[in-house]
């Protein structure tokens, strides 16, 4: 894949953000909220980052991404669409009968996506372990792990954490959408996770932290995270959940929630203008 | 004549060994059990394929689901009761739904966690395991059927969740005997009624084959050390043929090999069926033999089931 400017990133990003949100109001349900804080994130991997080949997806060679924040997969539908695993129409279907968009992403309806998630806290130790057989079959290929800021009250998450540090798995590469809300609110009056990156430090990772919407920002930390050796890297960046939709930025109650075609409309005009 | 003695775990053991030396994609993981489980044998002749991940049976098993999409043969080891228990999610979601190449092995399956009491027994990971699309349920009667299924189990692809007991039992099975996942094996023919097993009590169920034979009743003795995918065939024919069965298994009575053999015959083949297990409560500690005399798995338990069967036929 040929690599894409900063700008041409910026005007991706903001198609992507219309496919969160058309794909979500089409299926009448959806996970708008921690798909949009996601975006820049998402782009950045696929487009700038990940070494992939969207037309050969069993490429032996390739990274891998796993998604443990499984609901956030319209954001990853999007950006695989937008990268060439599939047509960019197909987005619609999400959520309907017979599709291969599942509400969750299942690897055996779609092709490209690596292993089925939505029960949250598994990723961590899916990555650890395909990095574990690249190491063993001297691969250089890395594992990218996707996880919410919520569903780090996973135990299984912390346990994951020790197995990539104690293993040494410099090729996992993990990211925490810390956008500071789940469903019953904020994450630190729900369970709280601060403070996060020092527990990440205490755990023997290296620790990144970035703004999760500044793509300079995420080119530059995923680079960093490249560029560790013996340790694995985590990036932990803030986020705000909804993002790019002023009327969902912030609010817990659009984590489930699709938009109605009055609410959709008014999205898609913030995203490009009056006119549109 | 005493008859050799070994667990079933040794049989696992032996056959990660084998297995060791024949298939360098195969990893072996523990949870902090390797010694009670065998899996140090395997750690201590392959160390560079052998990974403990600690009291950590959930990311044991995601960590294996990662090894299998690396293209390696994992099995994911600890106590039955903890791997089928506690990390159930992990093989449903992960394991199972995306089909990927994932041994399970649960040791100290059953009775035979004895002393340690109900925390240990496991009784519920066959059915826990059966109800999962695309798990393999596999639950050697010996040691030397134990070793051929972990063999086996690393040749086809798949979840597979293997069962092995802890106590020593008798080595019954040869060699040379004919094992392939989901064939039964019919030990002893008959005609009067059948008795279908899985797991260690099928040689207990050897033992009331000879004193039913003595009262005159044929009794058909099956081997069924595959729960899942269940080798139907030779239960119709069984059905067929002696019109009555019983099914014995170290585990609850519920949604194991009598739920699944009675689940095929209410359908296809109707005829009085008594399931033998554990009925519906926690055991307690004891030797394995005392809980095995008191909550009915023994030869002399198994004859009493048949002539219950045969008075309903
Ligand atoms: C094991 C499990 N428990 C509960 C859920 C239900 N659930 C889906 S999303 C979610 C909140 C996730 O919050 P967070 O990780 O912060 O995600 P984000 O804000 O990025 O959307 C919950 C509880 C689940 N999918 N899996
Ligand atoms: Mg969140």
């Amino acid at each position: 894949m040929n690599s894409p400017s900063l700008e041409k990133l910026t005007e991706i990003c903001r198609d992507v953000r219309a496919d969160i949100v058309k794909m979500t109001a089409a299926a009448g349900s959806g996970h708008p909220g921690g798909s949009l804080s996601a975006v820049e994130l998402m782009t950045v991997l696929y487009f700038k980052v990940m070494n992939h080949r969207p037309n050969q997806v069993d490429w032996p060679e390739r990274d891998r991404f796993f998604l443990s924040k499984g609901h956030a997969c319209p954001v990853v539908y999007s950006v695989m669409a937008r990268a060439g695993y599939f047509p960019v129409e197909e987005l619609i279907t999400l959520r309907k009968c017979g599709t291969r968009l599942q509400g969750h992403p299942s690897c055996k309806a779609l092709p490209g996506i690596e292993v089925s998630s939505g029960s949250l806290g598994q990723g961590l130790s899916i990555a650890n372990g395909v990095a574990l057989a690249a190491k063993l079959n001297k691969k250089d290929f890395r594992a990218y792990v996707l996880m919410g800021d919520g569903e780090l009250q996973e135990g299984q998450i912390w346990e994951a954490m020790m197995t990539s540090a104690h293993y040494k798995l410099d090729n996992v590469c993990a990211i925490v959408d810390y956008n500071g809300l789940q469903i019953d609110g904020d994450v630190e009056a729900v369970m709280g996770i601060a403070p996060l990156a020092q527990k990440w430090r205490a755990f023997n990772w290296h620790t990144i932290e970035i703004d999760g919407h500044d793509l300079a920002q995420v080119l530059a930390a995923f680079e960093e995270a490249k560029a560790t050796k013996g340790k694995p890297s985590v990036i932990i960046a803030k986020t705000i959940k909804g993002k790019g939709i002023s009327f969902m930025e912030n609010v817990a109650g659009w984590h489930g929630k699709a938009p109605n075609s009055e609410e959709l409309q008014k999205a898609l005009d913030e995203l490009y203008g009056r006119e549109n | 004549m005493s008859i050799k003695m070994l667990p079933t775990r040794d049989g696992y053991g032996n056959g990660l060994v084998e297995l060791g030396a024949t298939n360098p994609d195969v990893i072996v993981l523990d949870a902090d059990l390797a010694k009670s489980t065998r899996s140090d044998w395997f750690a201590n002749k392959y160390p560079d394929r052998f990974f403990d991940i600690g009291i950590a049976e959930q990311d044991m098993v995601g960590t294996a689901a990662g090894l299998a999409l690396g293209g390696k043969i994992p099995f994911a080891t600890t106590y039955a009761v903890f791997v089928a228990g506690r990390a159930w999610d992990q093989i449903r979601t992960t394991v199972c739904y995306s089909d990927l190449n994932v041994k399970i092995a649960g040791a100290h399956g059953g009775i035979s966690a004895g002393g340690d009491g109900a925390t240990h027994q496991s009784l519920e990971d066959i059915a826990l395991m059966r109800v999962l699309p695309n798990m393999h349920v596999i639950v050697p009667c010996d040691a030397i059927e134990a070793k051929k299924a972990t063999i086996a189990v690393a040749g086809i692809h798949g979840p597979c969740y293997l069962r092995f007991a802890r106590e020593a039992t008798p080595v019954f099975t040869a060699e040379e005997d004919f094992f392939a996942i989901g064939k039964a094996n019919v030990l002893q023919n008959g005609s009067d009624v059948a008795v279908i097993a899985c797991g260690p009590v099928v040689y207990e169920a050897l033992l009331a084959h000879d004193q039913l034979k003595e009262m005159g009743i044929s009794a058909r003795i099956i081997n069924m050390h595959t729960v899942k995918p269940l080798d139907e065939e030779v239960v119709l024919a069984a059905a067929q043929e002696t019109g009555a069965i019983v099914t014995i298994e170290e585990a609850q009575v519920y949604g194991g090999l009598g739920g699944a053999v009675a689940e095929l015959l209410v359908k296809n083949k109707p005829v009085p069926v008594e399931m033998m297990g554990v009925m519906d409560t926690f055991l307690e500690c004891g030797t394995p033999e005392e809980l095995a005399v008191k909550y009915g798995f023994t030869a002399k338990d198994i004859v009493a089931a048949v002539k219950r069967v045969l008075a309903r036929k």
